[in-house]
Order: C-alpha cells, then sequence, then structure tokens
C-alpha cells in the first residue's frame, strides 16, 4: 500500500538553529495518527513543513506518492491535504457562514467568479450550512466569528478545514484552550470523519489522544524519538522520561 | 573633491535627523511620517533665537535641540502612545495629519521663504588644501555628527539606559515583567529622537534649507535612510545616510536634468531586493 | 420568499440577500441626477467631485477590501491622465478611446508594478508605492518636451462623446459624463465585492495567512485586484484631462494620494459607498473653505485626518452603522 503521506530526511534550520532533524514519517492511508512530544518539540514546524508554510533546509515530502517539497501550500491543499492551526486563524469580520462559505467556494474553484454573487451560488452555500450543521454551529450561522466563545471559534476552525473536503488532515491541538466539557464534543466531530480521510493529530491530552489514535509518533528535540501502537508507547520507558512524570498511564 | 567632502555633511546632516524615526521605528514599531516636522521645529527655533533674541549660535542650536525633545516628549505622551498598536496605515495616517499641521502652521508664522541664517564668524571660510577646498562649516558639521554618533553607540551598548532600551525593542512584555518602565524608555528614546531631529534641523538651515515644506521635501531621504540602514540599527543609518549624502550632492552636480529619480528609483530596488534593508533590523544597535 | 435550506433548517436569506440593492442605494443615485436640475451653476464642481469618487473607488478596492496599503496611488491616476491627453493631443480626441487608453496604460503600469509591490510587509509597501510614484513624478517632472513638465500639459481638444455631444463651457456634458462612467464603473465593482472573488478579497484582508491554507492563491487574487484598481485610477484620471482639456503636473503629486487617503478615511473604507460620500463631504468642504485662507485649509485638513484615526476609524459610514435605525448601512 502506498504511504499517503510521507517524508524524507526533512530538515529546518534557523541559522545554527536546528529546528527539525532528519525527519522521516511515513503514514498509511485512513490512518488515525497522533503525533505527542513536550513543548518544544518541533510538532508545529513538521507541520508547517510537511504543509508549505515553512520551506525545509533539506529533505522532501510526498503526497500520494507525488513529490510535492516545490509546491505551494495552496496548491497541497488543492490536491487533498489541509491542516488547522493551533491559535485560531480566522475571518474575525464575517459571518460563521460566509467563513465557511469562502472555504467552500475555493474548494469549487469559484475563487475567481467576480461577476455572480456569493448570493447565487446555492450549492457552495447549502454545502457550508450542512457543514455547519453537523458541528453543531447552526445557531451562531449568521453571527460575527469575532463575538463568538473560543469554544464555538475553535469548532469553527476544524470546520473551515473540513469544508476543503482533505484526503489527508493535520489537525494541530484541537483541543488547545477548549474547556473539557466541550472537547468532548470537538473530538466527536473529529472520530466522525470518513474512515477514508487520514488524520495526523497534535495533542496533548493524553486521554484523548490514547482514545482515538491507532499509531503514535514522539518528537523530542526535533526528531522523531520513535513511532509505535499506544499499548507500546504507553510502555516505553524513553517516553516517560521525556515527559518528566505521570503524563502516561500504565 | 569638495563635492565628496559636501555630500559627507550633508550625510552627516540627514543622520542626524533620521536616526530617530530609525529607532522610533525599530522601537516603537512606528512609522512617523511626520519626522521632518520636529527637524523644522528645530530649524525655526534656532532661526528665531539667532535673529530675534540674539544668542550666539553655540547656544541658540542645543536650545532648538531642547525644544524639539520637549515637543516630542509632550506629543508622544498625549497623542502618539494611543497608537502604538494600531495599523502602520493608521500610523501614516496621523503623521501625515501632523505633518500638515506642522507646515501650516509653519507657514503662518514664517512665510513661505526660505529662512536666512548667518552663520557665526569663526565657523564661516574654508580652508585651503592643494585640490580641495574645505569649508569650516562642512568641517564642522562632520566633527559634530561623528562625535554624536559614537556618543548614540557608547549609550546604547555601554549604559544601563542601552540595555533598557534594547531589552524594550527586543520583548517589551518581557521587559516590563522585569521591571523595566517601557513606557519611559519609549518617551525618552522619542525625545532623544527628536532632540537629534531638531539638532540636524538647526544646524542644517544652511545646507539643507528651511521652509515651511521642510518636512514633505525631506521625508522620502529620510525613509532610504531607515530602509537601507535597517530599522533600529545606528551604525547602518550612518552609512546610509553618509551614502545617499554623497549620492545626492554628487547627482545633483553632475547630472542636474536627471534630478531626484535616481534617489527614488535606488530606494525602490533596493526594498525590492533586500526588504529589510542593507543592514538589516537590529534591536537599536 | 424566504430561501431555507429546508434538511436543516437553517434561513439562507441573510447571505444569500446580501447583494441586494438597498432603498437607500436607489436614492443616493437618484440624488446624483437631481443634482443635475438642482445646482446647474456647479455642474464643472459637480464633474470633478464625480471624478474624484471613482478614484477614491479605485483606492477603496485595493484598500479596503484587499488591505493593500499604498502611498502612491496617484501614480495610476496620473498615468491614465497624461495617456488620455497625450493620445488627444496627438489627434485621437475620442472621449471613449482615452478613456480606455488612460486604463490600459494604468492597467499595465499596475500589473507590471505589482510584483514590486507585494513583496514584504506593509512598510516595505509603503515606502515602495512612495518610491514608485515619486519616481514617475520626478519622470513628468523632466520629461517637458512629452509632458509639458510643470507647466501642464496643453493642446488637449477632446470631440465630441460618441459624436453627438459636445463638451460645452456649462460642463453639462462633462457632468452626465462623469457621472455615467461613475455609475457603470461603481456598478461593476459592485458585482465584484459581492462575488467569490471580492468575499475572498475580504478573506485575504482579515485573515491572510489563512487564505493559502483554505486552497486560495493569495498572490494572483492581490495582483488582480491592485491591476483592477490601477485601471479604474487611470479611466478617473482621464476622464479628469477630457473635462478640464488640460494635464497638471500635480495629478501625480504625494499630496493628491495624501488628500485620496483621507477621503477614504472620512467616508469609511471597505464598503465603496464610503469612497463616494467621503468624496462628496470633502470636496464640498475644500470648495467652500479652502478659498478663506489655503492655510487654515491644510491645517484643519491635518487635523481632521489626526482626529478621525485616533477616535473614529471607520469614518462616516461606520458612524452610519452604529446608527440603531435602518440607516445603518451594509454594502
Amino acid at each position: 500500500m502506498t504511504a499517503v503521506l510521507q517524508t524524507r530526511n526533512l530538515s529546518k534550520k534557523f541559522g545554527g538553529f536546528v529546528v527539525s532533524n532528519n525527519i522521516s514519517l511515513t503514514i498509511q492511508p485512513g490512518a488515525r495518527h497522533a503525533l505527542i512530544g513536550p513543548n518544544g518539540a518541533g510538532k508545529t514546524t513538521l507541520i508547517n513543513l510537511l504543509t508549505g508554510f515553512l520551506e525545509p533546509s533539506a529533505g522532501e515530502v510526498f503526497l500520494k506518492g507525488a513529490n510535492v517539497t516545490r509546491l505551494a501550500q495552496h496548491q497541497r491543499v488543492k490536491r487533498g491535504l489541509v491542516r488547522t492551526f493551533q491559535i485560531n486563524r480566522l475571518f474575525a469580520e464575517m459571518t460563521v457562514l460566509e467563513s465557511i462559505t469562502l472555504s467552500v467556494c475555493e474548494r469549487l474553484g469559484l475563487g475567481w467568479r467576480w461577476w455572480s454573487p456569493v448570493g447565487s451560488h446555492a450549492a457552495a452555500i447549502d454545502e457550508a450550512a450542512e457543514l455547519l450543521a453537523t458541528l453543531h454551529l447552526l445557531d451562531v450561522a449568521h453571527h460575527k466569528v469575532r463575538g463568538l466563545p473560543y469554544g464555538k471559534q475553535r469548532l469553527i476552525e476544524i470546520a473551515l478545514a473540513l469544508a476543503s473536503k482533505p484526503q489527508v488532515l493535520l489537525l494541530d491541538e484541537p483541543a488547545a484552550g477548549v474547556p473539557t466539557s466541550e472537547s468532548r464534543e470537538l473530538f466527536e466531530s473529529i472520530a466522525r470523519l470518513p474512515s477514508e480521510v487520514t488524520i495526523l493529530l497534535i495533542e496533548h491530552d493524553m486521554d484523548l489522544v490514547f482514545r482515538f489514535a491507532e499509531r503514535i509518533s514522539v518528537m523530542v528535540g526535533g526528531a522523531l524519538l520513535t513511532e509505535d501502537v499506544p499499548e507500546v508507547i504507553a510502555r516505553d520507558r524513553r517516553v516517560r522520561e521525556v515527559y518528566l512524570g505521570e503524563a502516561l498511564d500504565g | 573633491m569638495t563635492v565628496l567632502f559636501d555630500g559627507i555633511a550633508s550625510g552627516m546632516l540627514l543622520f542626524l535627523i533620521s536616526v530617530g524615526l530609525s529607532v522610533t521605528l525599530g522601537l516603537m514599531n512606528f512609522v512617523n511620517l511626520a519626522h521632518g516636522a520636529f527637524a523644522m521645529l528645530g530649524g525655526y527655533t534656532c532661526a528665531l533665537l539667532l535673529s530675534r533674541a540674539g544668542l550666539p549660535f553655540l547656544l541658540a542650536v542645543p536650545l532648538a535641540a531642547a525644544t524639539a525633545a520637549a515637543a516630542g516628549v509632550v506629543l508622544e505622551r498625549t497623542l502618539y502612545r494611543r497608537l502604538y498598536a494600531a495599523s502602520h496605515l493608521d500610523q501614516v495616517l496621523f503623521s501625515i495629519g501632523l505633518m500638515f499641521m506642522s507646515i501650516s502652521t509653519a507657514h503662518y508664522f514664517f512665510g513661505a521663504r526660505q529662512q536666512p541664517v548667518v552663520l557665526p564668524e569663526f565657523l564661516r571660510g574654508q580652508i585651503q588644501l592643494p585640490g580641495l577646498d574645505i569649508g569650516i562649516y562642512r568641517l564642522f558639521l562632520i566633527a559634530v555628527g561623528l562625535c554624536l554618533a559614537f556618543g548614540l553607540q557608547w549609550l546604547v551598548s555601554r549604559t544601563r539606559f542601552g540595555a533598557q532600551l534594547r531589552a524594550a525593542v527586543d520583548n517589551p512584555r518581557i521587559a516590563r515583567g522585569l521591571g523595566i518602565d517601557v513606557d519611559r524608555v519609549f518617551t525618552l528614546t522619542f525625545a532623544l529622537g527628536s532632540a537629534l531631529a531638531g539638532l540636524g534641523g538647526a544646524l542644517g538651515i544652511e545646507m539643507l534649507g528651511l521652509d515651511p515644506g521642510f518636512p514633505v521635501k525631506y521625508i522620502v531621504y529620510f525613509l532610504i535612510v531607515v530602509a537601507v540602514g535597517g530599522s533600529g540599527n545606528i551604525k547602518g543609518s550612518l552609512i546610509a545616510s553618509l551614502m545617499l549624502g554623497v549620492f545626492d550632492v554628487a547627482g545633483k552636480y553632475y547630472l542636474p536634468q536627471v534630478g531626484a529619480f535616481v534617489i527614488y528609483a535606488v530606494m525602490v530596488v533596493m526594498l525590492i531586493l533586500r526588504p529589510q534593508g542593507l543592514f538589516g533590523r537590529s534591536a537599536a544597535k | 420568499m424566504n430561501q431555507m435550506n429546508h434538511r436543516i433548517a437553517l434561513d439562507l436569506d441573510p447571505l444569500r440577500k446580501l447583494s441586494a440593492w438597498r432603498p437607500a442605494e436607489y436614492a443616493f443615485w437618484l440624488l446624483t441626477v437631481a443634482a443635475y436640475f438642482l445646482f446647474p451653476k456647479s455642474l464643472a464642481l459637480m464633474s470633478q467631485i464625480a471624478i474624484t469618487a471613482l478614484f477614491a473607488l479605485s483606492l477603496d478596492l485595493i484598500l479596503g477590501y484587499a488591505g493593500i496599503v499604498s502611498l502612491g496611488h496617484a501614480a495610476f491616476f496620473g498615468l491614465g491622465a497624461y495617456a488620455a491627453g497625450l493620445l488627444s493631443k496627438y489627434g485621437w480626441g475620442d472621449p471613449l478611446l482615452g478613456l480606455a487608453a488612460g486604463g490600459l496604460v494604468a492597467a499595465t503600469v499596475g500589473f507590471v508594478t505589482s510584483f514590486l509591490v507585494l513583496r514584504g510587509t506593509d512598510l516595505t509597501r509603503l515606502m515602495v508605492t512612495l518610491g514608485v510614484s515619486m519616481m514617475l513624478y520626478e519622470a513628468a517632472n523632466k520629461l517637458t518636451d512629452f509632458t509639458g513638465g510643470v507647466d501642464g500639459l496643453q493642446g488637449v481638444e477632446m470631440q465630441p462623446l460618441l459624436g453627438m455631444f459636445g463638451f460645452d463651457l456649462y460642463s453639462r456634458t462633462a457632468y452626465w459624463y462623469s457621472l455615467v462612467v461613475l455609475f457603470l464603473m461603481f456598478w461593476l465593482a459592485r458585482r465584484l465585492a459581492h462575488s467569490p472573488f471580492g468575499l475572498s478579497l475580504r478573506g485575504i484582508k482579515q485573515n491572510v495567512a489563512r487564505m493559502p491554507a483554505i486552497g486560495a492563491p493569495v498572490h494572483g487574487r492581490l495582483v488582480a485586484i491592485y491591476t483592477v484598481g490601477a485601471a479604474y485610477a487611470g479611466v478617473a484620471g482621464a476622464l479628469l484631462t477630457q473635462t478640464t482639456q488640460f494635464v497638471s503636473l500635480d495629478v501625480m503629486a504625494f499630496s493628491r494620494s495624501a488628500e485620496l487617503l483621507l477621503i477614504l478615511v472620512l467616508g469609511g473604507s471597505g464598503c465603496l459607498y464610503g469612497a463616494l460620500i467621503g468624496t462628496v463631504v470633502f470636496m464640498a468642504a475644500h470648495h467652500f473653505l479652502a478659498d478663506i485662507n489655503p492655510q487654515y485649509w491644510q491645517f484643519w485638513l491635518g487635523a481632521a485626518l489626526v482626529l478621525i484615526v485616533l477616535f473614529a476609524r471607520d469614518g462616516i459610514m461606520g458612524l452610519l452603522r452604529k446608527l440603531p435605525v435602518p440607516g445603518g448601512k451594509q454594502a
């Protein structure tokens, strides 16, 4: 089976400072893969490299077998590689429905249409509305994003990514800052995603990681420490040392 | 050659005026297009003190600088401070407004003509060397400029204030957490920048001219110094100012029909090739 | 009739009806027509207001919608003005041809310079746009054989519009001409603003980092709108030349770019009508106050800019929107 997402010796240096060190990662289609590690391990940087947000100093990225290392972010999105951000990047002055409609329009290639009003593109609006429904955001559909509570904004962050109908979805700490009461709902939405969608998840909440992930990669100091199924990771002494304490059970 | 010498002197004046803008930009991330107005204030104050109050030149000039500093403190505390967090566009609009206000005020009080200035006896005249005429006033300008440049560098890298300044540039929040009064640092730095601008304006009446249109006429030059030298970079500002001064004087002498076109073209090319300037942005080094 | 998505029970009208024309808009344009009959002696001034409004509109497209800060937009205005002027001077005096020439020349320069302008930060952009416009100003200043330099371009003679309507001394033709051009280009801009393309521009302005992440080619969009904005400004410049039969050097001056920024801030950016209303208010004030004393005018201009930025950043449209009544408009 060809890996859906693969990196070969991916590295990133800022001056003399090595942020990502020779990372070779392989992810199979449909995987539920988690990426964990202490703060500063370089997990978000890896996502930035995978998506083209950052240019690597060395190494390559392969998406569905094709070398995408030279492709710009938006070109990778068109091929199905989508990410969310650790800190929300939303369109503060738009309504929720407008924001998601924008994302849908981009996916449908309507972004260059300058003559017809947005309101006339019924298919795009309907699709956006249905996505809001699956994420329980209908009640705030016509509210400006700016005034909404953080939990809702986090859902919108994910909705924006889902509107692009990703084949590979990179989630950067989706539950960060979300009260535990609401994070369950958030994770249920992620769990409900079709099994063909490959998901790579960065998370600190080990409860969620162990419930969700089929494979876990551990990063420390910019490099991959180890990768395996959750039970093995949980027993790995090095991983426990890296976390300095009771983050892992067992 | 005399042209080169004049260019260096002119560059020194540009440095004195522009260094404040560079540090303000590097420190407060504030685009102040009205910076030339402080130089203009210094110039007019000096002219007034010389002609009306009859003060000696070497007294009028520092007083002019002090006036500009005082204006800087007042404006920073009351107006500029409110816009530190605003977008660069807002800061530009605001400072253009201040610039218009200062131009019309100068026009109202002093009229549209060039301000004449009478230099003191001991600064007039020239030193004749083989193949080179050195104007004494030019020499004076270069000397003052170099002293101040070294003084600034020493202030920033050797004194406690300088350390606080660099800390505040790097990370205002942490600097505050360390007990540094960042607001006071900002005000003092703004005052210092304005004082230097006022000094440059006062010293430059003879070479750069002084009329109500001064802020608009020269703002592009100041921006070029900042763009090329890197914001917050004192050494960079000095080198950029000297280059610009020489280039400008030489250009006007050898290619008068081309005018300022070349200067703007150079700035645009520079910004395209190296948006961070020749020397890059550094913490008020 | 409510358009609902019945499967999920959400009223979609607020989004679908966003682009519908509002009563206040009809009223506005009817007023511009009525103005012809109400102020028959001020047609020259009103033509200038229409032309400046088009110019302000061009800046709103790039600044208000796409967030591109420019200190040198007058460059395109000037290019259009000179293009139309030179075309007419050398024999092709048809007004519509001049408009096309003005728009085309400005659009071409806009397209080429967009690659420079869109590099770097907002700050670099401010300086590059300022630098480019000053370069062009100096070029126009020095190339006196071509442009007339400080004395301006003379010898502009316009043929009758559409072969029928000569440009008369009372500016009757000028007014209708300017107004119709303004309205048509406004209408195009309005459609653009409400389209998916317009929505993507708002996305770029509000969160430029997010846009590539949802698959939008940001650079291409910005090049496109910058070119369109340049074209609009060029057409406005051409209109000025044709209605005044003269091109003055200050069409490219920094003060023109600065005044335009003030107009847009005064009226409120990002909603098209702000550009129009800001122009009307500004030019009316200029007409009544500037003659009294030019220095007072410049002083209060500066003061207005300072006060607006500090206290009423969203301009007149922003204040209108805060009214708790159907008077608040959202274009």
